[in-house]
């Protein structure tokens, strides 16, 4: 395979999974802005601080209001992570890899794609709920086409490697959210504004229904630190994303009859997740271990990227 | 009046079009115009468009698709199908010609200076044979009809005729469509053209090609407007779309790279133009080029296709001598006329066409996609004065030819059947052996009246039916 095809094959599954993200932010976001006392929490700011670019243009001190958040999540193409950027990025990866897609897979990217140059805030607010659903529904379409009909080539382990970094990423960026804005030092951990904070993240990761099932309806933060992090058998988790990263490079330098520095590094990445349990997170803080995932998952990024000569 | 393709000069229909009569018949007109919506709805998701630059709006658009298709009888096609054979192997003849000892200008039949002073001429493919002798591998000609037995051809393209993928996709979504009209087989079926391509191509396989040939289709990139039919023919072939970044030259091979390292490839179907291919030998600011592919090609390590310096086959001032090319160098009668032209850079027919201009249709010798030309009857005062100006100040630059009564093919108008102009591209393969599906793109002028069918210019295409006897 082409190494420019398998660069975009990645970074389209990245693309289309942060759109996804951005939109159950969005979700979160409107949750948050509806509890009790929202507006002196600055709730906006933890959800466009959660795509890991928006301090820059949000300076501390001034509130960042719900259009705020809007423009600059769903519709800014100065935005890297915005919604619409996200979907038209994606679209030009597939159209430059389009003989790798099948024809669904370019038709749920192709469908629509510039609908979001008509509107603007206003109307994406008055709309958002629609918004949010309709871009849910392209990625899962789009993830749909890929897991029905995509050939198990290297093609499809680059495309689920992108996601499922994107993916470990999004929920290592959230965790760290919540650490930095919704644990006021003056607040009891585990109080009653904590515990909707923490449902939000849930909800903004669709796992709230998962987790009442696992953890049968207690909300702890060390339980849901559990969750987010090391179970198995939630598609979001850490743990999960990281075997998964684990597994497709496996089957990629299986192809390739070849290792390279990112296999040793999801290795360790896995190994180092397998000693923790929460409450070792917690002794070690959770900041410091969301950080160390964070500056992982960017390393092996860019080992990938190396490894199969892409650029 | 023009010769109507559905109805005899007197009225009634004629015979190869009474399927498609009684299908317009059945589904109404109103039923015939929401398919066609259903029709480009499919397109616009599928994603054939191609890309329009710098005019603001839609940056991909659909070329507008006419459901009625046009139709040719077994007996018309067998003498295109010669006819156009014939000509994609004169051509070749003549670039080999021209590219060795010249004997068509040593005879005296075609003026040097139209060859070596033509900027389309390479010098760099001066004694150079490419593999099996094929220059052009892909040779569209260009067909109109100007009367029931009367083909005559408007231009050559030898280099990289567009526009195939509207061929075979048209022809799926009429049969998606309309799966009726094709039931009965009478129909021949083009669907084996990327088959077909994929052969010719792997027939002119380097000499340092050991093995099964490694075909690659190269793109100039996802902006370029013809990258959809790119993308689609690398796919129906099963090969890979490869951007200039893509390749790169080492040991006298071409590679492309591939995440398991380098992988040689052997044969480049190359959608990029002549000057941009090398930037050591051609352009050197061209950021599109592979550095030193041109050196590997001519020591045999690389086949490109179509061949550099191809584009002097299909020069406007050119073709006018493709009929003596013919009996030149195949010694057969021509099967398809030529276009009367005339040269406005021989004083005489120059003098002639400035008289004439508001009669004549009048080229730019280089012009493609039908930009620069002046449509005499259809043109102001003012405009054929200034276009006279531009041909006195460089007379060698323009052709004209007599407006043709170009036939009328059944269009689906909101409201009835009309009649509208079209040409005809059949797409000739030329390898070891010469292909030629039977069928080709229609592009038919939407506008009444108007003789303009290029896509560039708000012109359709339509599904072209050869019937089977």
């Amino acid at each position: 395979m082409l190494s420019r095809t398998a660069e975009n094959l990645f970074w389209m599954a990245r693309y289309m999974e942060r759109a996804e993200a951005t939109a159950r932010l969005l979700t979160m976001g409107q949750r948050m802005a509806i509890l009790p006392g929202a507006h002196h929490r600055d709730e906006w700011r933890s959800v466009v601080r959660a795509t890991g670019n928006g301090s820059r243009v949000f300076p501390e001190g001034v509130q960042v209001t719900e259009s705020d958040a809007v423009s600059y999540l769903m519709l800014d193409l100065d935005n890297p992570s915005s919604i619409r950027s996200c979907l038209l990025k994606a679209r030009a990866n597939a159209k430059s890899a389009r003989t790798m897609l099948t024809q669904d897979m370019w038709e749920a990217l192709n469908e629509g794609w510039r609908k979001l140059d008509s509107y603007d805030v206003g109307e994406a607010r008055q709309q958002l709920p629609a918004l949010i659903d309709w871009v849910k529904t392209r990625v899962m379409t789009f993830r749909g086409a890929a897991h029905s009909g995509q050939l198990r080539n290297e093609g499809h382990d680059f495309l689920r490697t992108g996601s499922a970094l994107e993916r470990a990423q999004m929920t290592l960026r959230l965790l760290d959210v919540k650490y930095y804005v919704l644990l006021p030092e003056t607040e009891v951990i585990g109080g009653n504004r904590d515990h909707y904070q923490w449902t939000s993240v849930l909800y903004a990761l669709s796992g709230a229904r998962a987790y009442h099932h696992v953890y049968g309806g207690t909300y702890t933060p060390w339980q849901i630190t559990d969750f987010l992090m090391l179970n198995r058998l939630f598609p979001r988790s850490v743990a999960y994303c990281y075997d998964q990263l684990a597994y497709r490079l496996n089957r990629l330098a299986g192809w390739h009859d070849s290792r390279g520095a990112c296999h040793e590094t999801v290795r360790q990445m896995v190994t180092d997740l397998e000693q923790l349990d929460s409450g070792e997170i917690f002794r070690v803080g959770l900041h410091e271990t969301v950080q160390s995932g964070l500056r992982m998952t960017n390393r092996l990024g860019a080992e990938i990227a190396r490894t199969y000569h892409f650029g | 009046m023009p010769f109507h393709e559905m109805f005899e000069p007197d009225g009634p229909l004629r015979p190869c079009y009474a399927e498609v009569q009684s299908w317009v018949e059945r589904t109404g007109i109103a039923g015939l115009n929401r398919r066609l919506e259903e029709a480009e709805a499919i397109f616009r998701r599928i994603g054939i468009t191609f890309a329009v630059y710098g005019e603001g709006g839609d940056p991909e658009r659909l070329i507008p698709f006419d459901l009625l298709p046009r139709i040719f009888t077994a007996q018309e096609w067998r003498v295109l199908d010669r006819g156009i054979r014939q000509r994609a192997r004169a051509l070749n003849a003549f670039l080999h010609d021209v590219y060795h000892r010249g004997e068509i200008v040593k005879a005296g039949i075609m003026p040097a200076d139209i060859i070596y002073q033509n900027s389309a001429y390479l010098a760099e493919m001066a004694d150079f044979t490419p593999p099996g002798k094929v220059y052009s591998h892909i040779v569209g000609i260009d067909i109109v009809r100007t009367g029931p037995k009367r083909f005559e051809v408007l231009e050559d393209n030898c280099r990289t005729p567009s526009g195939v993928s509207y061929m075979l996709e048209n022809r799926e979504i009429m049969t998606r469509m309309f799966p009726e009209l094709f039931g009965q087989g009478l129909v021949a079926p083009v669907d084996d053209y990327p088959a077909e391509l994929l052969k010719s191509l792997k027939e002119v396989a380097p000499p340092a090609c050991k093995g099964d040939p490694v075909v690659v289709l190269l793109t100039p990139g996802s902006l370029n407007s013809a990258y959809y039919e790119h993308s689609f023919l690398a796919d129906l072939m099963g090969i890979e779309l490869v951007e200039p970044a893509d390749l790169f030259v080492d040991e006298e091979r071409v590679w492309m790279k591939t995440t398991l390292g380098p992988k040689q490839v052997d044969v480049i179907y190359r959608r990029i133009d002549d000057e941009y291919i090398d930037p050591l030998v051609f352009r050197p600011d061209s950021l599109l080029g592979i550095p030193g592919i041109f050196n590997v090609y001519r020591n045999g390590g690389v086949t490109l296709a179509s061949a550099p310096g191809a584009g002097i086959a299909d020069d406007k001032a050119v073709y006018i001598y493709v009929p003596e090319m013919i009996r030149f160098y195949l010694g057969e009668q021509p099967i398809l006329d030529n276009i009367q032209t005339w040269q406005c850079g021989k004083p005489d027919e120059c003098a002639y066409v400035l008289e004439h201009l508001h009669e004549l249709v009048a080229k730019e010798v280089h012009g493609s996609g039908g930009y620069g030309m002046l449509i005499g009857p259809k043109s102001t005062k003012d405009e054929i004065a200034a276009y006279a100006d531009r041909i006195r100040a460089n007379p060698s630059e323009f052709i004209a030819q007599p407006t043709l009564d170009l036939s009328t093919v059944p269009t689906l108008g909101p409201a009835a059947v009309v009649g509208r102009h079209a040409d005809f591209r059949p797409y000739c393969l030329v390898g070891k052996q010469i292909r030629l599906v039977p069928g080709g793109l229609t592009r038919v002028a939407l506008t009444e009246g108007s003789l303009v069918v290029n896509s560039s210019q708000g012109g359709g295409v339509k599904d072209t039916w050869v019937l089977q006897d």
